[in-house]
């Protein structure tokens, strides 16, 4: 028997997303087997001269996000310590305390109040001028815990102008929901990433990065919803689950490069595309300038553009509930640009290298953030449906951090 | 096909640098490679710059690591921003 239009259309969309799954699965496999080539290659095979441990230092950190009727606020604590002169182990205590409620929540429901703590631990090995990390993670909320282990080598060659390094990442969430105690879904996730940076000349440092993710398991967010025509109702919409695919796949590709300026300063620029198996493509880029006076004081400012096009199953309305198999409402699934602007400004205090402490300073870092959405409305504004004026909102960002280099 | 030729090749130039830069091969009898005679050309007396810390890209590890949580959080991107993996509890 003949299809129907319809149904050769979604044996095509199905051939089309099928096509689509494999294109990132070889895209990961020959990730895969590159990054395993170049572990080869760097650590039998090439001139390595100077890896060094990370710096021994201690932060305590204060930050706060205000935006969109959010606060996140709370500490973080880093510390960071050699063991003879091939280990380093590090310890971050770091939390979140969330009050209020954004846009996809006052849409839907009250505001709330949360606590997330995370807790890192970390262990560096210098071994014959390479350098091999590794760390874990526990993140946990009351309807989120988040499990992760972290693998990383990194090696310098080619007279130390070369450092190339590699990672894999490893992450288990369980996802819940407030109110529901029956409600228990799990994700797996794994990043692979391959960075190479290169000393161009004495003042420029140039590099590049790549970092597949893959995705599977329950990867919406339980408390965002789409919205659907509904005549019933006296707004003219309601409100439904979303439902997301099991399974993402992102590769993302970044360049970056560091300049010193004639006098003492520097300027920086990164850029970044990206793109996944959800449809989701984006850029970003972004432009600093540091400035140090004397050996006391260290200013910076720098600008940052994001630009991002929205999931195939993304829509601000739906005609119903059950319209497409996979459907999205989430903001950050929408098509937007985002502008930030930070300043920094530092004072250090440098003592003798034979003190106990030998340098400590004080931070202020503050960045403005600006969201503009071209497809996501404000469902709360009092007009009909379909109307309401696209939705925007600013963030202030701030972080204020004391340092103790010993 | 699109997507994996340019991810193909862009990792088969890094491999390349990673090959020829380390010098391995030289280690291939009659393989005569041109890129194996360059010798890095920043000695280490020049290098005053690039040590300075205003030249690092993570000055600060614990506020690079939350502005990068930041951005993750309202951005759908993600990766490739040179930091390590980690559970994420962005709900």
């Amino acid at each position: 028997m003949a299809l129907t239009a319809v149904q050769v259309a979604v044996v095509v969309v199905t051939k089309k997303q099928a096509a689509k799954a494999i294109r990132h699965k070889l895209n990961m496999v020959k990730m895969v087997m590159c990054t395993l080539g170049l572990v080869v290659t760097t650590l039998f095979f090439g001139t390595a001269h100077s890896a060094v441990l990370p710096i021994e230092r201690a932060d305590v950190l204060y930050h706060s996000y205000e935006g969109d009727g959010v606060t996140i606020d709370g500490p973080s604590v880093l510390l960071r310590k050699n063991i003879g002169g091939r280990v380093s182990v590090s310890a971050n205590y770091y939390v979140d305390t969330v009050s209020g409620a954004s846009i996809d929540v006052r849409a839907t429901a009250s505001p709330y109040e949360e606590v997330r703590k995370e807790k890192t631990i970390g262990l560096d090995f210098l071994n014959n001028k390479t350098l091999l990390s590794t760390s874990f993670t526990n993140s946990s909320e009351n309807d989120f815990e988040a499990n992760s282990v972290y693998l990383g080598v990194s090696q310098d060659f080619f007279g130390d102008l070369s450092t190339i390094s590699l990672s894999y990442s490893k992450g288990w969430d369980v996802v819940g929901r407030r109110g529901d105690e029956s409600f228990e879904e799990e994700a797996d996730r794994q990043k692979f990433g391959l960075g190479f940076s290169q000393v161009a000349t004495k003042s420029l440092i140039v590099g590049f990065n790549i970092e597949h993710i893959s995705d599977e398991g329950y990867l919406n967010n339980p408390y965002r919803s789409v919205r659907f025509l509904d005549s019933s109702t006296d707004r003219g919409f309601s409100f439904a689950t979303e439902t997301y695919p099991n399974t993402r796949s992102s590769t993302a590709y970044s360049i970056n490069a560091n300049y010193y300026l004639p006098y003492r300063a520097a300027i920086y620029g990164d850029a970044r595309t990206y793109s996944d198996t959800w449809g989701i493509k984006a850029s970003n880029f972004k432009l600093g300038y540091i400035h140090p006076i004397e050996d006391d004081w260290v200013f910076e400012v720098f600008v940052r553009h994001y630009k991002q096009d929205k999931a195939d199953f993304y829509q601000d309305l739906f005609s119903r509930p059950n319209e497409f198999n996979f459907m999205a409402r989430d903001k950050e699934m929408s098509t937007y640009t985002g502008l930030t602007a930070g300043i920094s400004v530092s004072y250090e205090w440098q003592f003798s290298q034979t003190a106990m402490f030998k340098k400590s300073a004080v931070h202020f870092e503050w960045d403005y953030m600006k969201f503009d959405y071209d497809d996501f409305r404000d469902a709360t504004a009092q007009t009909p449906v379909g109307e309401e004026p696209l939705f925007g909102f600013s963030a202030n960002v701030l972080r204020i951090f004391a340092s103790i280099w010993y | 096909m699109k997507m994996v030729n340019k991810t193909s090749v862009r990792l088969i130039l890094v491999a390349c640098v990673a090959l020829f830069g380390s010098g391995c091969a030289s280690t291939f009898d009659g393989f005569s490679n041109p890129l194996a005679n360059i010798e890095p050309w920043v000695k280490p007396y020049e290098r005053s710059n690039l040590a300075d810390p205003i030249m690092s890209m993570n000055r600060n590890p614990v506020a690079l690591s939350y502005a990068k949580h930041v951005f993750e959080s309202r951005e759908g991107a993600r990766g490739a921003d040179g930091g390590a993996g980690g559970g994420c509890g962005c709900n």
